[in-house]
């Protein structure tokens, strides 16, 4: 892992109650957060969430209808897109086709007249950033898909922006190429020490690259926290389930105090969970959830300290490194899948073997 | 198999039928006779000098390019807003408006051309060069937007955005980035609403007035046969000037879809 630079804490974007409407349609409702400096930020959700929307509103391109955007304490309300300290990666890339890549690179220095030669300094500098050394006099509409995007990388931080706006950039990518523009978008940001606000429909790209995701149902932020506990402790069964994959098997609540809740699971049994093991849950009854990974299969010896109940499996799916079990609990009419690494030690298993599930209340959260 | 072969001897008759009046032009614009008729008589340039001694062609010349250029210009530059505005913005009634900016495409242009000269006659604007000028603007606007929303349409609408975002004003994004990149379309436009107006008979022939246009002027002509063949060496040459010019604006509006990176869904050739 790269390691990760100490993030100030100060505070680079903050909207207040920001609000947007298209005629009848609310896009945002009611946004409040604050983005810290440094920090590669994260907006996940599905499409129509408002989080384009909102990355926009950060560039100027939107205006909102109520509320207050601040960049770097300052109110953004009267300052259009073109003298704001923020710079955008588009979707699209949206890099110039008539122009070479220098001119590409170079164009927000127009505005500077710069000499020729300071020009092309800083262009070179920018291109070397981003792994395109010498690719200044190429036509722009000549480039590779991940050549244009990095064009557009170094296109968006040549200004020295305090914020860069990246709206789903690796989305037209193929999956090794996504991937590794991941990791060096990580690192490019470590060295910049800029504030990323990335827009992303895919999960495991915002886990794998940001500091905090903020994650968007219908215009609203769900739940803002970091990565680990974004997947970990969903604050609702909806977070839950856009993050990953999560079982669930119906509960009841029997007894509660301030820090713990007493709750009888289908399967489990009864159990303890702490508070922050609780999340909402809108209209499904009350339940229990847990990941594929956090339980564990075993045929033979216990596991130390774990809980055990016995299970069947009922399908098994090989990916190579992995397989997934749907294993029926006890006690429980539907099948819940794990997932086990293919280890040297541990054979994959058959359908309808008869096995037993390791478990612990410490994998399990409530949602009521 | 036989059914391909109908086909193909349809389109043989279709094409000769539609191109073999043209081949005639130059035929007998170069035959040394003063009658259009077989057997040719010869090969002879006297015709194309005769063109220079006619008298009123020249004026005719001047009227029809004056009136071509200025339409050229006007057509393109209205072209150019309705376009932006159709491609860019919702606005209320936009379907029906775009439909009715249309309208002159489909409409008979005798009918255009009666209309307005009531009109014009009806508010006692005198006719002249103005009033060709006016309703030729009228006839090739829709000509302009087509093609020019063709080359609107493919540009991506981020990229205003990104010329925006680093730094531009609203004018200096388009001037930058748009206009270079739809300046195929314009030129193109530009050439195809100078050549429709320099053809255009009708609306040249009713709102013309003492001024008389190439076309108006040919027509005329018709009358002598002595100038028949002056006629058809002149036609030669207009038709030569019209395929050049619609090569080059055919040529500029794909140059301009393939450096915007988009697919080509119309055009006129």
């Amino acid at each position: 892992m790269i390691p990760k630079a100490p993030i100030a804490d100060q505070t680079m974007i903050e909207f207040r109650d920001v609000q947007k409407w298209y005629g009848d349609y609310h896009a945002l409702r009611g946004i409040s957060a604050k983005i810290r400096a440094g920090e590669f930020f994260s907006l996940l959700g599905p499409s129509g969430c408002g989080k384009t929307t909102l990355l926009r509103t950060i560039a100027g391109f939107e205006g909102i209808s109520d509320g207050v955007v601040l960049v770097d304490g300052k109110d953004m309300a009267d300052v259009p897109a073109n003298k704001r300290p923020t710079n955008m990666m588009f979707q699209s890339y949206a890099i110039f086709p008539h122009l070479t890549v220098a001119q590409n690179v170079g164009f927000g220095l127009r505005k500077q007249r710069l000499s020729k030669d300071e020009m092309a300094r800083r262009v070179g500098e920018a291109l070397e950033m981003v792994g395109l050394e010498g690719y200044g006099a190429r036509a722009a509409h000549a480039l590779s898909g991940g050549q244009r995007q990095r064009v557009a990388l170094a296109r968006a931080l040549i200004l020295k922006p305090k914020v860069l706006l990246l709206d789903e950039p690796l989305s037209a990518l193929d999956k090794k190429m996504r991937e590794q523009m991941q990791v060096e978008l990580i690192k490019l940001q470590r060295q910049v020490g800029i504030t990323f606000i990335l827009v992303t429909h895919d999960q495991e790209e915002a886990l794998v690259m940001s500091d905090r995701i903020a994650v968007m149902f219908d215009g609203e932020i769900a739940q803002l926290s970091d990565a680990e506990t974004l997947y970990r402790r969903p604050k609702s069964r909806r977070v839950a389930e856009f993050i990953g994959t999560m079982n669930f098997l119906p509960a009841t609540v029997i007894a509660e105090s301030d820090d713990v809740v007493e709750v009888d699971a289908q399967g489990f049994g009864r159990m303890t969970l702490a508070a922050d093991q609780v999340g909402a849950d809108a209209g499904h009854g009350t339940s229990v959830g847990f990941r594929p990974e956090t339980l564990t299969i075993i045929q033979d010896a216990p596991i130390a300290g774990g809980r055990e109940v016995p299970a069947i499996i009922e399908e098994v799916v090989y990916y190579g490194d992995m397989t997934y079990y749907d294993v029926r609990i006890e006690g429980t009419e539907r099948a819940a899948r794990l997932s086990m690494r293919n280890t040297f030690n541990r054979a994959v298993l058959d359908r309808g073997a008869a096995v037993r599930i390791a478990w612990s209340p410490a994998a399990l959260i409530l949602f009521r | 198999m036989k059914g391909v072969a109908i086909f193909r001897a349809y389109a043989l008759a279709y094409l000769l039928f539609l191109y073999a009046p043209i081949v005639l032009l130059p035929i007998f614009a170069f035959n040394n006779g003063t009658v259009i008729a077989f057997p040719l008589q010869g090969f002879t340039l006297r015709w194309f000098a005769q063109m220079w001694t006619e008298p009123g062609l020249g004026q005719a010349v001047r009227n029809s390019l004056i009136i071509a250029v200025s339409t050229a210009v006007l057509a393109t530059m209205l072209g150019v807003f309705a376009a932006r505005a159709s491609t860019r913005y919702a606005f209320p009634a936009k379907g029906p408006l775009m439909g009715l900016i249309m309208l002159p495409l489909v409409l008979p242009e005798i009918i255009v051309a009666v209309s307005l000269l009531v009109v014009l006659l009806g508010i006692g604007v005198p006719l002249s060069i103005l009033t060709i000028i006016l309703g030729h603007v009228l006839m090739t606007t829709p000509f302009a937007i087509a093609i020019l929303s063709s080359s609107f349409q493919s540009l991506d609408r981020s990229l205003e955005e990104a010329a925006y975002d680093l730094g531009e004003t609203r004018l200096s994004a388009f001037r930058l980035v748009i206009l270079p990149l739809v300046m195929p379309g314009i030129i193109s436009s530009l050439l195809i609403s100078f050549t429709l107006s320099l053809d255009e008979f009708i609306i040249a022939f009713f709102l013309g007035g003492t001024q008389v246009t190439l076309p108006v002027y040919i027509f005329a002509q018709f009358r002598f046969p002595a100038s028949v063949p002056v006629i058809m060496a002149l036609g030669t040459i207009l038709v030569a000037l019209s395929v050049l010019l619609l090569t080059i604006a055919e040529y500029f509006r794909r140059r301009g879809i393939t450096r915007s990176g988009g697919t080509d869904t119309g055009g006129f050739l």
